[in-house]
């Protein structure tokens, strides 16, 4: 098993857990709503205690503990895409990258299942049902407001198009895609933002919003590199504040 | 290992560890024990997260151990891994009458949930009817989805179907 590809495969995906799990529950006691409150929350519990068993799938393969991984490195050696650590801004924009990211997770979670490397596919089958409930509630509220009024329909337009880039960004490819596709750990990135284009496609049909266009649109890459936007460093030192104060708090 | 308890008496003496969240349902009922091995000098048990992210894993997991240490076995190992995965059918029947009482409902058979319309509607614990709408997937914790009874005018909530 190509060691080295699989690592660089679980960092990325674990990272992007982590810091959209981070960016989703500063929603916390901010919600338009409560239940929203309580939505964002929830789907912040469940990124990071997925970014929490990814990291510990790359203890058992000699990485780091989870807790260290997760809190003393910078960003440069962070290889989540630059998606996932924009601030979150207006409702609109966070719910756009609720629908957009989730969407691209559940797929590879859902291509993850059926991975070589066992502990993985085990993995993917559980977060896969989780991820159901994240969906369903993008979705749920993508056709509610990306058909409502002129106003919430304008908006969420805006944060999609300002979104797109970076969404296209989830998908930078590994230097390892080859090496994943090949000893069949992962299929691929490619693979992956087709079927991802196809769901995303499906349920904006379904309301008066439109997708870019993917061929006019260049992809914002370099996360997975460790290149991020100034937006990043801060909540990496605002999340391990009392991790580096004092490393053996539990809370 | 002092003791040498067969596989049957491990299951009751783990059927008195609750579930923090509710302490209604053991962790027997609840599912989450996946494995019980015995050899001759170990007693090892596999339990798998319902959820994840779920805070009470680590919790649950000491109290595992602490339980069997009490029956008289010194070092027994309880292992958390993802082998056999946890679903909300892996809720015994005993089980889902504990929640019923508790005053939550019981998550709907899993199998049936490919679509999530089968989450638009749930039966009220309190009334037993289903005039009632899902008010929002997410609850107060990450089993549990909010619900609202028209006949009761009130809100439930659900265990959900993961
Ligand atoms: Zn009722």
């Amino acid at each position: 098993m190509n060691t080295a590809a699989l690592k660089e495969l679980l960092y990325k995906m674990a990272d992007d857990q982590l810091i959209l799990g981070h960016r989703n529950s500063e929603w916390t006691g901010f919600g338009p709503l409560l239940e929203e409150d309580i939505a964002f929350s929830s789907m912040a519990q469940d990124k990071v205690g997925q970014s929490y068993a990814l990291y510990q799938l790359l203890h058992a393969l000699g990485e780091q503990a989870p807790d260290t991984v997760a809190f003393t490195r910078n960003a440069p050696q962070f290889h989540n895409c630059q998606f996932v650590e924009l601030p979150n801004e207006e409702y609109d924009f966070s719910l756009i990258r609720h629908f957009l990211f989730d969407t691209a997770e559940a797929v590879r979670f859902d291509m993850l299942t059926q991975s070589r490397y066992e502990p993985l596919a085990q993995l993917a089958k559980k977060i896969r049902g989780e991820l159901r409930y994240h969906t369903l509630h993008a979705n749920t509220w993508i056709r509610q407001l990306g058909s409502a009024t002129e106003e919430s329909i304008s908006r969420l337009q805006a944060a999609l198009d300002k979104a797109f880039p970076f969404a296209l960004g989830i998908f930078e490819p590994s230097p390892f895609e080859d090496q994943l596709i090949e000893e069949q750990l992962f299929a691929g990135e490619q693979a992956l933002r087709l079927r991802w284009l196809e769901r995303v496609q499906t349920i904006l049909a379904e309301t008066s919003l439109h997708l870019p266009d993917v061929t006019l649109t260049t992809p914002e890459f370099g996360g997975r590199n460790g290149h991020h936007t100034e937006h990043l460093q801060p909540l990496l030192d605002e999340m391990s504040a009392v991790f580096r104060i004092d490393p053996t708090a539990e809370w | 290992m002092v003791v040498s308890p067969t596989i049957e008496q491990i299951r009751e003496w783990l059927d008195e560890v609750k579930d923090p969240e509710i302490p209604v349902l053991s962790l027997i009922d609840l599912g989450v024990i996946t494995q019980i091995n015995l050899s001759d000098h170990e007693v090892r048990v596999e339990m798998t997260p319902t959820f994840v992210g779920c805070p009470a894993m680590d919790y649950m997991q000491r109290e595992v151990i602490e339980c069997l240490q009490r029956r008289g076995i010194d070092q027994p190992v309880v292992e958390i891994n993802f082998r056999e995965a946890w679903s909300s059918d892996k809720i015994s029947e005993k089980g889902k009458a504990a929640l019923k009482k508790y005053g939550l409902a019981p998550p709907p058979d899993n199998s049936l949930f490919t679509d999530l319309e089968i989450l638009e509607r749930a039966q009220c614990p309190r009334c037993g009817g289903d005039n009632t709408e899902l008010k929002s997937p997410f609850g107060p914790t990450l089993c549990r989805a909010i619900y609202y009874c028209h006949s009761c005018r009130e809100a439930f909530e659900q265990f959900k179907p993961v």
